[in-house]
């Protein structure tokens, strides 16, 4: 029995290639007769260009092409992104773009390049733009008002009064839900608590920038890109270059990592795209760290309000939420999942939601790593705390006793989940994290040092349904299982094939994963993101398995008698049950497939297969005995992960300094697939989570409107040196009943579990005191401490 | 307010040119593109001393003598790149901040972005390319494979590169050490558990080898 084929460590199949320098990302490849692109960028955070001139770049040497917004064969406008603009509307939004036979020519052709700017109003705060009197970032607007077309939203100058400085002016928000009576639930309260929160901006900054290198032949577009996805990115490529689906390969092997700016493509990849179509010649556009703080994307930050209500016993009877998105130039918001992740911590008795996301002339916003849900976690949690204090319940129990059962609700629709294992994620993590003798910890001073111990649970999304399998056993015996999903670092792109070869009572070395190109014939697959490739694909891939068992089956009756159902399957043979003799193995299945073609060889489909899917089936057919299906397994509620992490921190009191002593962190994320990756992905979001507490920010020049934190030392992410050289971990590792696997994602709940322990440890090490906003930077710490006026604001951003 | 002097100050046909210098006046940094080798007026006297410096220079890469045509100001990270074709090297910051271009300069490591190709004349350069020995994997590579470390792998190479070095300096290092050896990489996706853990084992394989 092939038994340890699931919830075994597995080294991946590509990491051979990862550690000995073979691994080829997309600035690796080369192409004949390769050139080099470079970007002019916006120095000003809105504008619109007046006049541009080429000439003197032009009549350089080695100068191949130039590349304007108007060539795009889709340019931007609005809310419409484009990779390249003559209306940039943050500073560093991409003008045009040089080729040239080297980078330095390209480099010094931009230098020579004359760009007259008509400058324009521009905002980096959301509240200011909310004023009657306050600029928008678009000359048309500053909101979405959906579709893609802008609206404007101001409030009347009496709410901001009213608000004063310290407290967030609420006047009418386009977004509103609530559940049961908000006032009803805050009279039933014993204890309320009450805070401005906010929460800033972080740029993804993968490792990897998103270079890109294209070339075209015979009327195809070969791309070289880092995605997290690899199917579904094609679609966006074409759109982008002005051609088929059918007429792009997209090549991306490796992704340096992604955090949610790399879904399915970026912008830019346009530009190499096109120019090398306009000049003959293959164009490598190599992003450099500098310009991937512009165009990398980032992790939209609110300014907000929150209220909540306790009974005496510890349940939140009522939980009042405004947050005011900073959105970015082009309006990705993800306040509106914050609250529904919101419910799914504390399934408060009565709720309301009010929310607006303003455009700011600042780097454009995308996904990342639990988004909203990462920021709600991190501001909520301490508040809970507080109450926690006042009420005299334990900070574990309290967040017991509102968490989700199996029965428990999510957001405004209060639908069910698939499974909720959430008390015994926090048991677990009380035990692993020894949480009864560490929270009596809190507040011992040791020197300058003060002790804080606090903890955070978070809830993220975890899976999706309906997506394809495809699966071949060609002549040399083993499975390929081939991959529309990316290879973004997490492992999923083999965890995810390990069903099929369970099914298949296949030992792992007889399976090949394919996967990267999508000329190697890709299913249907989901985008990588949103943590829910692990329950997607477990499913798609079971779903293929079983398919393919039936064939194996079929195969092996019609050509050696008997009715399928005598037949089974094991160490890559199919045989009649109690008899392995009588029957042959997957290399001789698949030489009898390819003779005799038909179902067994993919010359016909399942009707039911996604486009994609039947189209990666005709290109494989005959090659061997072809099993494709679709994931039709039922689906049963909303597919959420929950992590626990628990930390214990020291405060220094004199240099404000945080030193995280020990981490622990739990999940129920359904059957572990790959426990050593688990621990790897759920350690490596904490320390994400860990980094936006701690210390990464954006600061503005206000006047100018651009950016001094552009760069990691300005804005490090944490290093080996700021984390817990041991941190725990353990699995609730319950299989979740409405999956074939019982796989739960993992990616995103992690980040909001560190971010929020850690805040509330600080907060602990502070006497309780919480300072409502991260980062948690060393001189507001102090300021607070020493009593000191506050060197900020309560709602300023970019701080 | 501020902004409104800004764009009062730009309007009337404020060149790029023109713009950046403001904002430098300000005190506040700002450019255009993210150049290799940033900041106006750098570039044109490069370009043309090209001709008058010796370009054609001998390196020693992975125990191989490589003959290579790079200019005076080329760093080490890209002639090895884009000159040598070894892209095991990968460039994450190009300004010394993450450690991913790490190479090892006679044993001792250093950021490729930061070093000057000409600069490494006579002296060994080793790489990711070089670690591996008659198709046996160095005891950093093995451990890596052991441990299944990392995750995207971007930072890996470099890692590995400091791993070598940490070992030359350190052969039996505790966790803590091998903590602050490594501190010169960075690793966004938060692997450190396992990166260490991955040290740790490289150390214990170096000692049963040797």
């Amino acid at each position: 029995m092939a038994e340890n084929v699931i919830g075994t460590d597995i080294s991946p199949p590509d990491l051979r290639a990862k550690i000995t320098g073979r691994a080829r990302y997309a600035e690796d490849f080369r192409a004949e007769g390769m050139v080099f692109a470079k970007l002019l960028l916006s120095p000003m955070p809105h504008a619109r260009v007046r006049s541009v001139d080429t000439s003197a770049a032009e009549a350089m040497e080695g100068v191949l092409g130039i590349l304007r917004a108007e060539e795009l064969p889709v340019p931007g406008g609005g809310l419409r992104e484009a990779a390249l603009t003559d209306e940039p509307k943050y500073e560093g939004e991409p003008i045009l773009a040089v080729a040239a036979v080297d980078e330095t020519t390209a480099a010094a052709a931009v230098e020579a390049i004359r760009v007259d700017f008509e400058p324009l109003p521009f905002v980096l705060d959301p509240l200011e733009s909310l004023r009657e009197d306050g600029p928008d970032a678009h000359v048309d607007g500053n909101i979405s008002a959906g579709r893609g077309e802008l609206g404007s939203l101001k409030w009347p100058a009496s709410v901001f009064e009213e608000a004063g400085a310290d407290r967030l002016p609420m006047g009418e928000a386009p977004t509103e839900w609530a559940i049961g009576d908000i006032d009803a639930g805050f009279a039933e309260a014993d204890v309320v608590v009450e805070e401005t929160i906010v929460h800033q901006s972080v740029t993804h900054h993968p490792m990897e920038p998103r270079s890109c290198m294209a070339y075209w032949q015979n009327g195809k577009l070969f791309l070289h890109g880092s995605t997290q996805s690899t199917e579904r990115t094609r679609g966006g490529v074409a759109r982008m270059a002005g051609v088929e689906p059918d007429d792009v390969v997209f090549i991306g092997e490796y992704c340096g990592g992604g955090f949610g700016s790399k879904i399915s493509g970026s912008p830019i990849m346009a530009v190499p795209a096109v120019l090398s179509r306009k000049i003959g010649r293959p164009v490598m556009l190599r992003i450099t760290r500098y310009e991937e703080n512009y165009i990398g994307r980032a992790r939209a930050g609110f300014q907000g309000w929150a209220k909540m209500g306790f009974r005496a016993d510890g349940r939140m009877t009522a939980l009042d939420l405004y947050l005011v998105q900073d959105s970015g130039p082009f309006g990705a918001s993800d306040v509106f999942t914050a609250a529904t992740v919101a419910t799914a911590s504390y399934q408060p008795e009565n709720m309301r939601f009010r929310g607006v996301a303003i455009l700011t002339n600042t780097p454009p916003r995308s996904a990342q790593r639990a988004p909203g849900g990462a920021q709600i976690v991190a501001m909520l949690e301490p508040l809970v705390d507080k109450a926690a204090r006042e009420l005299d319940v334990d900070r574990l129990e309290i967040r017991k006793i509102n968490a989700p059962g199996h029965d428990g609700w999510l957001g405004p629709q209060q639908g069910g989940f698939t499974s909720a294992y959430v008390r015994e994620a926090l048991d677990l993590g009380g035990e692993l994290f020894n949480w009864e003798e560490k929270s009596q910890l809190s507040g011992q001073r040791n020197g300058t040092k003060v002790t804080g111990v606090g903890m955070g649970l978070s809830p993220f999304t975890a899976g999706s349904a309906g997506r394809d399998g495809l699966l071949v056993i060609r002549p040399d015996g083993k499975l390929h299982v081939h991959q529309g999903i990316g290879n973004l670092g997490t492992h999923s792109i083999a965890d995810t094939a390990r069903p099929a070869a369970d099914v298949l009572d296949l030992s792992w070395d007889q399976v090949e994963i394919v996967w990267g190109d999508t000329s190697k014939h890709l299913p249907f697959s989901t985008v990588q993101a949103g943590s829910q490739t692990t329950h997607a694909h477990t499913r798609a891939n079971h779903a293929a398995g079983t398919a393919m068992l039936g064939l194996l089956q079929e195969l092996a009756a019609r050509e050696l008698g008997g009715s399928p159902t005598d037949y089974r399957v094991a160490d890559g043979r199919v045989f009649r049950a109690g008899n392995r003799a009588a029957g042959m193995d997957f290399a001789e299945a698949a030489r009898r497939a390819i003779a005799i073609g038909g179902k067994f060889s993919g010359q016909e489909v399942p009707e039911e297969l996604n486009d994609a899917t039947k189209a990666a089936v005709a290109g494989l057919a005959g090659e061997g005995l072809i099993a494709a299906a679709r994931d039709n397994y039922s689906r049963g509620g909303s597919v959420y992960t929950w992590v626990a992490t628990f930390a214990q921190v020291e405060l220094d009191v004199e240099t404000g300094e945080v030193e995280i002593i020990d981490l622990a962190s739990t999940t129920d994320c359904g059957t572990v697939m790959h426990p050593r990756s688990l621990a790897a992905q759920t350690n490596g979001g904490v320390f994400q989570g860990i980094g936006m507490a701690k210390g990464q920010r954006w600061v503005f020049d206000p006047k100018w409107g651009i950016p001094f934190t552009k760069r990691f030392y300005t804005a490090r992410p944490p290093g080996i040196l700021d984390v817990p050289l041991s941190p725990r971990f353990a699995a609730v590792d319950e299989p979740d009943p409405h999956t074939p696997v019982g796989a739960k994602g993992i990616g995103e709940p992690p980040v909001g579990a560190g971010e929020a322990a850690y805040v509330c440890a600080v907060a602990d090490a502070m006497g309780g005191l919480c300072l409502c906003r991260t980062p948690l930077t060393a001189d507001m710490i102090l300021a607070e401490l020493e009593g000191r006026p506050r060197p900020y604001g309560l709602l300023e951003t970019h701080v | 307010m501020l902004q409104t002097e800004a764009i009062q100050a730009r309007r009337g046909g404020f060149t790029r040119r023109k713009f950046i210098k403001g904002v430098i006046a300000a005190g506040a940094t700002a450019s255009v593109s993210g150049y290799l080798f940033r900041g106006s007026g750098v570039f044109a006297p490069m370009l043309t001393a090209q001709g008058a410096v010796e370009r054609l220079i001998t390196v020693t890469v992975n125990g191989q003598q490589r003959r290579v045509d790079v200019p005076k100001y080329e760093t080490l990270a890209m002639t090895l790149r884009y000159q040598l074709g070894l892209t095991g090297t990968k460039l994450g910051c190009d300004r010394a901040e993450c450690g991913a271009c790490t190479v090892l300069l006679d044993g001792v490591t250093h950021y490729g972005c930061s070093i000057l190709t000409h600069s490494v004349q006579g002296r060994e350069v080793t790489t990711i390319e070089g670690l591996e020995q008659d198709g046996e994997l160095h005891p950093v590579q093995q451990a890596v494979m052991d441990e299944g470390g990392f995750q995207c792998a971007f930072c890996a190479p470099g890692f590995a590169m400091s791993m070598v070095g940490m070992l030359e300096k350190n052969p039996n290092p505790t966790r803590e050490e091998a903590a602050e050896l490594l501190s010169g990489n960075l690793c966004r996706c938060g692997d450190y558990d396992k990166i260490l853990n991955t040290a740790m084992r490289a150390a214990e394989l170096s000692r049963s080898r040797a």
